[in-house]
């Protein structure tokens, strides 16, 4: 086994444990860890079939970005576990049998002869100086212009979507007016009374 | 890097369409809202600017264009046209009770233009990258119009579940377009055929690949067992966005579910018509049994919608009989004739529930419709024509589509489908005519006045007429779906 196998079986184990970890923790915040660390180990997968660009990308989108947010989301939410786990006992056999089922039938057919390494055609070493993000680009920009636009859409609908369902704008929220408080003059506040001393 | 400019023209309409919701966009950053009325009309005009664009560019040859990721074809283009008019019909009913409930926002009106993107880009899919962003701009516009009425328990209840599912049947169609990639080797809907048809594909996988596909289709369209979703969101989303969802989708859900399986996977037909007349028996008789013990319209609509889609498989699973080709034009045009009609019914009929709903009623139960009559005979005859027409009764739209579909099964020989149908039609006309019964000899419960703007009370009438009259003329459509499919294929 030469080093470029064992580092395969070393990070697709950590990525399948890290996997079943995400859904079987019973902290929501550990779920999420785990979930990072599936994303750097399947960037790590990634860089071995070198796709470097895309294994950059993965870090950085998804364990840089969504699931800082992810993790922002899960702990400002006031998750109560033991609702959650109501009714889990009642659902398992049936939902264990059709998940067996199911992994039985894939198991069948994915582990069949047609996808073993031995069939496929070796790949082909690239050209020298060859660029993954250059040709990612020219493909993007070019074969792929109109899903790519398409996918530009389908973020704006999100956009729209999110302000729609969240911009509130409340009538009775108390808030400061800089300018008017500048504006305020002595006698808005202050009102002096005359008064005669009073005698004893 | 010989890199071809694509040819815009064929995707005119589409260009347009986002051209135009990007600019109501920014014209809705500078306009009060009191004058949301101007937002409408932009909308509507967009909309008929889209149709005209379609129609002047359709010229009924099959052209490929974006590196053959958009297929513009006749059977495109009239279902282009067909998503236009009910759109846009749509909008007409639904502003006034929109309005009334204060949520005549402007984001409606976007996100109702993307959605219309959405199915159009699904309607010309020839890829499935590009069919799958069309399925999901569509999708996540009307998760996000499900949850319109952000306030209500029950809208938002009903968008999460819409939501989660809805998650769920994307990443089996993915699934499924996967393996399917994993036999071919190619995206392309073209691609995928012409592999299969010269035997390069492994057969195994490619059905392991077909059965997530179609579950996939089938929580789309909302078919057995994959149903659950579609009550608990036609119940719970606004009546309009309900007549939204009730109606264009379906006819974009016919269109990918013949890009899918005729154009790409034709070679396989006889596994996916197997599968299919699975879904068809269960949705036909789970949906329109269950919808006999529904109290609310709207939930009864729902379990007939069920029903319907059911039926519409009918004619796509009756393509080809042990290898012979000779009945597929007729068949796939008699489940579009199906398609066309039902939506065509589902308008009118969620139309009367917005036209009988005020501010702060909703008529969507079975009562609110008692004694129709005496309030308003008209709209009781509108709505008698609709249910009769839902039910199947000649000679109404509905008993010339349900006619064709089955014709096309009996073409197949399969006898036993047909009386299975027919059984539970006959048990869903109970249903139906339920309805007809409430309106006409039961004394009315509401009775406060029918308040409705005029153009929304033409628009109904005219629905309403439509179905009686192409109940007259069936052939009038009939002759198109043909010729349209014939052009296509």
């Amino acid at each position: 086994m030469d080093f470029k196998t064992a580092t395969f079986y070393f990070l697709s184990t950590i990525l399948v444990l890290a996997g079943l970890r995400v859904i079987t923790a019973r902290n929501p915040v550990h779920a999420v860890l785990f979930l990072v660390l599936a994303f750097f180990t399947a960037s790590g997968l990634w860089l071995l079939l070198q796709a470097e660009f895309l294994a950059i990308t993965l870090v950085m989108v998804y364990v840089g970005a969504v699931m800082v947010l992810f993790l922002f989301v899960v702990m400002m939410l006031d998750i109560n576990i033991e609702r959650l786990r109501q009714g889990f006992w009642s659902y398992l056999p049936l939902g264990a049998a059709i998940g067996l089922l199911m992994a039985a039938e894939m198991g069948v057919v994915l582990g069949g002869r047609y996808f073993w390494p031995e069939t496929m055609p070796d790949p082909v070493a690239p050209p020298v100086g060859y660029s993954n993000t250059k040709e990612l680009g020219r493909l993007l920009f070019t074969d792929y212009v109109y899903p790519f636009e398409l996918a530009s859409v389908v973020l704006l609908v999100a956009i729209i979507a999110a302000v729609m369902l969240t911009l509130r704008r409340r009538i009775d929220k108390k808030h400061q007016n800089p300018s008017e408080q500048i504006a305020v003059k002595r006698n808005d506040r202050l009102r002096i009374i005359a008064m005669p001393t009073e005698k004893e | 890097m010989n890199f071809v400019m694509p040819d815009f023209y064929p995707a005119a309409s589409e260009i347009l369409l986002l051209v135009m919701a990007c600019f109501i966009l920014l014209v809705d950053l500078v306009l009060p809202s009191t004058k949301r009325w101007i937002i409408a009309l932009l909308t509507q005009l967009t909309l008929v600017g889209c149709a005209i664009v379609t129609f002047v560019t359709a010229d009924g040859q099959v052209v490929l264009t974006f590196s053959n990721m958009f297929v513009d074809d006749l059977l495109g283009d009239f279902l282009k046209l067909l998503v236009y008019v009910s759109v846009s019909a749509m909008l007409i009913y639904s502003r006034g009770y929109l309005a009334a409930r204060n949520l005549e926002k402007s984001e409606f009106y976007l996100l109702v233009l993307f959605s219309t993107l959405g199915m159009m880009v699904m309607i010309s899919a020839s890829h499935f990258v590009s069919l799958y962003l069309g399925l999901e701009l569509l999708s996540l516009s009307l998760y996000a119009l499900v949850a319109l009425d952000r306030d209500s328990p029950r809208a938002t209840e009903a968008a999460m579940k819409y939501f989660v599912l809805g998650a769920l049947a994307s990443g089996l169609l993915l699934y499924g377009m996967s393996m399917i990639y994993g036999a071919t080797g190619t995206l392309e809907i073209g691609g995928v055929a012409q592999s299969i048809y010269h035997g390069v594909a492994n057969k195994t996988i490619l059905v392991f690949g077909l059965v997530f596909l179609v579950s996939g289709l089938a929580f789309k369209l909302g078919l057995v067992p994959f149903h659950m979703w579609i009550p608990d969101v036609y119940h719970g989303a606004p009546t309009a966005i309900t007549l939204f969802i009730g109606s264009a989708p379906k006819l974009a859900g016919f269109a990918i579910a013949m890009r899918l399986l005729v154009y790409g996977l034709f070679e396989l037909a006889g596994e996916w018509q197997v599968m299919l007349t699975i879904l068809a028996v269960l949705s036909i008789a789970i949906g329109n049994v269950v919808a006999v013990a529904q109290t609310n319209l709207k939930r009864m609509l729902a379990y007939s919608a069920i029903s319907h889609m059911g039926f519409m498989l009918l004619g796509l699973l009756s393509g080809v009989v042990g290898g012979d080709r000779h009945f597929a034009l007729n068949a796939y045009s008699s489940a579009m004739f199906y398609a066309i009609s039902y939506v065509l019914m589902t308008l009118g009929s969620f139309g009367m529930i917005l036209l009988l709903s005020r501010a702060g009623h909703e008529a969507e139960n079975l009562e609110d419709f008692k004694g129709l009559s005496q309030r308003s005979p008209w709209f009781a005859l509108m709505m008698g024509i609709l249910m009769f027409s839902l039910a199947g009764v000649p000679f109404f739209v509905g008993f010339w589509a349900k006619f064709s579909v089955l014709l096309a099964v009996v073409d197949t020989g399969q006898i036993w489908l047909v009386v299975v149908a027919v059984f539970f039609s006959l048990i869903g006309a109970f249903y139906y005519l339920r309805v007809v019964k409430l309106m006409w000899f039961d004394a009315p419960i509401q009775t406060a006045p029918i308040e409705a703007t005029l153009d929304m009370r033409m628009l109904l009438s005219v629905n309403g007429l439509a179905v009686a009259l192409l109940g007259a003329f069936p052939q009038a459509i009939m002759t198109l779906c043909t010729f349209t499919l014939l052009r296509s294929l």
